[in-house]
């Protein structure tokens, strides 16, 4: 019996739309990833209640980079012979910079600063319970320019 | 009147050698006492730079050294501050001084590393970042390095070709430094062809980690006075802030920033101009009442050959995006306008995290002695450091002829 389940617990929400979870002080509207509790950062607040906050699905790439050689453990390597994948750090609407891999297929090739990217949930590794799952960002291939933006990346 | 006197310094040579982390303290501590010309029973504080991976002598430093130098009665501190360990050491050394409750301090940090790639340690640790940044995204050190390396070609049109020519001219700083581990020139081809780490960063532009030691002997200026130290390098400042929320710039081992002004109107969140690393030059620039232009030359942690480029804009020796040109026109080669790391740097030397930024302040003071001997900045009156290190530390000293 095996399943696909997060690799983390609440971090990021799962189906056709997914989305990273994070923590939105109650207080001072400060949103936090990953999320957080106990206590807000922001050294104006003292607040201590936080809402789960679903993050903007969009962001552009601040920087990004590849692991061509195995990591370390505790990463868990999906594949033997390894395989090289990417990472994306991206900032988000909400001004927050969240770094992630790059979905399947994609590298550094197809990343640029500034290019739009959207959040995919894909398999992270597998283990005897099933596939363990992470966010990953993917590459906007045909970017829906919004009515009011009228910045293009920066290529 | 916030200076104090470097009296003396001392390395152990930067290397692989597989020896108690002890030795090497000692080593360096002995030379710089007899650089000083002070006796060890005159010692009245010594403070030590804490490495976190030679057991419990490791995370009493301070003792250890003063043990093993022979217990004299002198205050201990042990220090650790991840890289910006040996900069906090020398600073709490200064406090004393300058509170008048010490005369002579001694500050000692070494360390011995393990054999092979640096990880986590080991067991699931869930709510530590620096394990997760592993087991969720396989992010290792080296991909850091490479996200503000590829920043820099994508903002500003670096090339790896400018990377690698950091490499060379750092090898050629370090060529006659007996301290430095590696002392061999440097082709850019060599870099270039090297196997690529994490993109854009080949293995040769990304430090080693190796054993290794450093050691000062601080004063106060009444005690180098009345000891015939006519003209010390003085200590003008020591800056180690912390940043400022919201951090907004992707720090080792976070796997995210602060939100960058997010904060409610009417909740005011400080405003700050600066990135986390601009203020630890920043903090040290206004210590010492000094600018950017007063400095002659710079000792940065270059951890990567692209962090160097980076560091010379945080500290203002050039604008944002121009220090590939500075590179290029050979402005921070030795002779050049503004030689940075003309001790070699960490191309050189690799890290040895609790030496590290003392070693900086070594280089500092043998160039401002003019005893840089193969290396010499000719005529250099004032020198700077800077360094950052893991959760919100890092560091920039002053020093002046
Ligand atoms: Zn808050």
């Amino acid at each position: 019996m095996t399943d696909t389940s997060p690799a983390i617990d609440g971090w990021f929400t799962t189906g056709p739309e997914p989305a990273l979870v994070g923590s939105r002080c109650t207080t001072c509207a400060s949103t936090f990833f990953p999320p957080t509790a106990g206590f807000c950062r922001n050294p104006a607040c003292d607040g201590q209640e936080f809402a789960a906050t679903e993050l903007s699905r969009r962001g552009r790439v601040w920087s990004y980079t590849d692991a061509q050689y195995q990591p370390p453990p505790p990463y868990i390597p999906r594949s033997d012979p390894y395989e090289p994948f990417a990472l994306a750090a991206v900032e988000l609407p909400e001004g927050i910079v969240v770094l992630g891999q790059v979905a399947d297929g994609y590298g550094v090739a197809d990343l640029a600063v500034g290019r739009e990217v959207e959040l995919v949930v894909e398999t992270l590794y597998a283990d005897e319970a099933g596939e363990r799952t992470i966010w990953r960002w993917k590459p906007v291939e045909n970017p829906v320019v919004e009515p009011v933006e009228t910045e293009e990346a920066d290529q | 009147m916030t200076d104090v006197a470097i009296a003396g310094v001392g390395m152990h040579p930067w290397g692989k050698w597989g020896r108690n982390f002890v030795e090497y303290g000692v080593h360096a501590a002995r030379a710089a006492l007899a650089d000083a010309g002070v006796a060890w029973p005159d010692v009245d504080l010594v403070v030590g730079g804490e490495t976190v991976r030679n057991g419990y002598g490791g995370y009493v430093a301070g003792a250890t050294f003063a043990q093993a130098l022979g217990w004299n009665g002198a205050r201990v501190a042990t220090s650790y501050a991840a890289c910006a360990t040996g900069a906090q050491a020398l600073d709490t050394a200064r406090a004393r001084i300058l509170a008048g409750l010490s005369d002579v301090a001694l500050v000692v940090g070494a360390d011995t590393t393990p054999k092979g790639f640096l990880a986590p340690n080991a067991g699931e640790r869930w709510d530590d970042p620096d394990w997760l940044r592993f087991r969720l995204l396989g992010m290792t050190n080296p991909a850091y390095f490479a996200l503000y390396a590829r920043r820099r070609m994508d903002l500003y049109g670096a090339t790896p070709a400018d990377f690698a020519a950091v490499k060379v001219k750092n090898a050629r700083h370090g060529l006659h430094n007996p301290n430095a581990r590696y002392r061999k020139e440097v082709a850019a081809e060599d870099v270039l062809a090297s196997a690529v780490v994490a993109d854009p960063l080949h293995l040769l532009d990304i430090c080693a980690t190796s054993d290794g030691a450093a050691a000062v002997v601080l004063t106060s200026l009444e005690y180098a006075r009345a000891h015939r130290l006519a003209d010390p390098v003085r200590v003008r400042a020591i800056s180690t802030v912390t940043p400022t929320f919201p951090n907004a710039v992707l720090d080792m081992p976070n796997l995210s920033t602060d939100p960058a002004g997010s904060a409610q109107p009417g909740w005011s969140s400080p405003v700050e101009t600066r990135t986390f690393k601009e203020s630890i030059g920043h903090a040290a620039y206004e210590e010492a009442g000094i600018g950017p232009e007063d400095v002659d030359l710079a000792e940065v942690y270059d951890l990567s050959t692209a962090l160097e480029l980076d560091w010379m804009e945080d500290l203002g020796l050039c604008k944002r995006g121009e220090a590939e040109a500075l590179l290029r026109a050979g402005d921070t080669t030795i002779g050049g306008r503004i030689p940075v790391n003309p001790s070699g740097g960490l191309a050189c030397f690799g890290e040895a995290v609790p030496a590290q930024a003392l070693a900086q302040v070594c280089e500092l003071t043998w160039q401002l002695r003019g005893q840089a001997e193969g290396r010499q900045v000719e005529g250099a009156r004032v020198g700077i450091t800077a360094n950052q290190g893991l959760f919100g530390h890092g560091s920039s000293v002053i020093l002046s002829r």
